[in-house]
């Protein structure tokens, strides 16, 4: 059974094209809670705020609402999925004891991190840009810096990933797993300016928004399809740069110290 | 003979948990190259943690290991990359097929795609019919044999198996003492911890003992069953004795129970006994029994002995 001849990998690609495939194999498992469901829930914003109620809504900074709304929204449903997918998919080893195989595997941290919030991130902008199709049906869209739409997905995608995978080994528990992502996330995007433009809110709230990272994002984002921010998009850039860089550096620490990985 | 190059060196480990419980006392042990270790102990001794540290799911609080001559934590690649672990508990991916949870296993080792590599390990453990097959949909022998087949599909020179046969039927007991002889005979070094005396005194070649995380006892399993195979005879005397006479000094005789017994100790593997010669001096010394009976003490009793003797 022994073959010493192969030497162990001073770079195990191996091990995160094997956590990549089992990953995007799960997610093909379940097309429906994976993918149809966060599309069409997003595709109900579209009809009823565009389609609908927009018709009504005065255009913003030259932009008719139902347009408007469409970068916060795919913003909203890439943090959410992001971190739903990357949590999930650590803290369900971690449930069932399968972890072991991974911590027991010629395998740096970094590696495992690369397999799983790639994979995360890929299933997030696949989504992205589905939903950007889909909104496309319902309401004119015009994407006028569309490398930066895809930095911004792209980097927001990792960036909520990563912090999905730390929430993942923090959680000891489905509802742990839970909280941060509807007590935190879900308010945060709603008043990250997904439905409005922050500079419609009173000067004092402006200031308080400003203090939301969410705000950083979508203004980038929306910046990239129209042109127009809330925030300059230097600013929205360094702030998600800074956002991934904590993360990185948290989920190191995670695993130099084995803190809720091993005892 | 296996030979004496000690595969894995572990050298004064401990580990206290968070909680303040000590696990480990500073375990010191070599395994050798080639060899079935058996490593005995009940519940709570430290088993589990010192496969856990050794396999790099559990940080210990101080000392070293070294697998294949590589730390396993400076050069942790190399080391886990020898290693093969079967843990205690049946956890599996439910919703994989057998055969994607074999390949994601040599995936995850870093070693190149090999079907037919998986292919032959599947079918050395039975599995091959149930290759397509989700693990959810299997018995909990099956699952057992999906964890092995894991921990082989990269082709370990080392492989700890966690109470391998715990909950296990006969047959499938069997399969599993095969399998590891065949993986020995294929130049695998094999560490298992057991609750199964008789599964230690089949398999190993070496015996380690580990109580409340300290190694009370390591011994190879021949010396040890050659100590166990004395055996001792116990007569009952008609009358009293209050000394052995002169004309039995040549055995291992003891007198006890205050003179009512004598206890011959003898070796069951050596060619003569000496128990017919010693029932015939007895006759011709005017020795007369009412009873007798024999005994061998077990290497469970032996076990029991030590870990009773640290309580």
């Amino acid at each position: 059974m022994t073959s010493a001849s192969e030497a162990p990998p001073t770079f195990n690609g191996r091990a995160i094209a094997a956590i990549y495939r089992f990953e995007m194999a799960r997610t093909l498992r379940t097309p429906l809670q994976s993918v149809v469901s966060p599309v069409l829930s997003t595709s109900l914003y579209f009809v009823v705020f565009g389609a609908a109620i927009g018709s009504r809504m005065q255009s913003i900074d030259g932009i008719a609402y139902g347009a408007f709304i469409v970068p916060g929204l795919i913003m909203l449903t890439l943090l959410t999925q992001s971190i739903a997918n990357a949590s999930f998919a650590i803290y369900f080893p971690k449930f069932t004891g399968t972890i072991y195989e991974l911590l027991s595997a010629p395998v740096a941290w970094w590696e495992v991190v690369i397999g799983y919030v790639g994979a995360a991130a890929t299933k997030s902008v696949v989504l992205g840009l589905i939903i950007l199709l889909t909104a496309t049906l319902f309401v004119p869209l015009r994407i006028e810096h569309p490398l930066w739409m895809l930095l911004f997905l792209v980097l927001t995608a990792v960036t909520f990933s990563l912090f999905g995978f730390i929430i993942g080994i923090w959680a000891d528990g489905f509802e742990r797993l839970q909280v941060v992502p509807l007590l935190v996330v879900t308010p945060l995007a709603f008043l990250g300016g997904s439905f409005y433009s922050i500079d419609m809110l009173p000067p004092f709230w402006r200031t308080v928004a400003l203090f939301n990272p969410v705000v950083y994002l979508i203004s980038g984002f929306r910046w990239s399809f129209f042109g127009v921010a809330d925030v300059g998009v230097g600013v929205s850039l360094g702030m998600t740069l800074a956002f991934l860089l904590v993360c990185i550096v948290a989920t190191g620490w995670i695993f130099r110290t084995g803190y809720r990985l091993k005892n | 003979m296996p030979p004496m190059t000690p595969i894995i060196s572990v050298s004064g480990l401990s580990k206290t948990y968070a909680s303040g419980f000590q696990a480990l006392k500073t375990v010191d042990l070599e395994i050798r190259q080639g060899e079935i270790f058996a490593l005995l102990g009940p519940n709570g001794a430290g088993k589990t943690t010192l496969i856990s540290i050794i396999c790099g799911l559990v940080n210990p609080s101080t000392g070293s290991v070294r697998a294949d001559g590589h730390d396993i934590v400076a050069d942790y690649r190399a080391a886990r990359a020898k290693i093969g672990l079967v843990p205690q508990e049946l956890t599996t991916d439910a919703f994989e097929t057998v055969r994607a949870t074999v390949s994601f296993s040599r995936g995850l080792f870093g070693k190149r795609k090999d079907p037919d590599l998986v292919e032959r390990v599947l079918k050395d453990l039975s599995l091959w019919d149930k290759r397509d097959t989700q693990i959810r949909r299997l018995s909990g022998g099956m699952k057992r044999r999906v964890m092995i087949a894991k921990a082989l599909a990269h082709e370990p020179r080392i492989l700890f198996l966690d109470e391998p046969t715990a909950g296990v039927d006969v047959e499938l007991r069997q399969d599993m003492w095969q399998l590891v002889r065949r993986l020995r005979e294929n130049g695998v070094t094999i560490i298992l911890t057991t609750h199964y005396i008789e599964e230690a005194e089949e398999m190993a070649d070496r015996v380690g003992v580990i109580s409340k995380g300290e190694i009370i006892l390591v011994e190879d399993k021949t010396e040890l069953m050659r100590k166990l195979g004395r055996k001792q005879l116990t007569l009952s005397l008609q009358t009293p004795l209050a000394t052995l006479p002169e004309s039995l000094a040549g055995y291992d005789l003891t007198l006890a129970a205050g003179g009512d017994e004598i206890v011959f100790t003898y070796d069951t593997k050596a060619e003569r006994t000496g128990i017919t010669a010693l029932l015939q001096a007895l006759g011709e010394a005017g020795i007369r029994f009412r009873d007798l009976n024999t005994s061998q003490s077990s290497l469970e009793d032996i076990f029991v002995s030590l870990v009773r003797g640290r309580s």
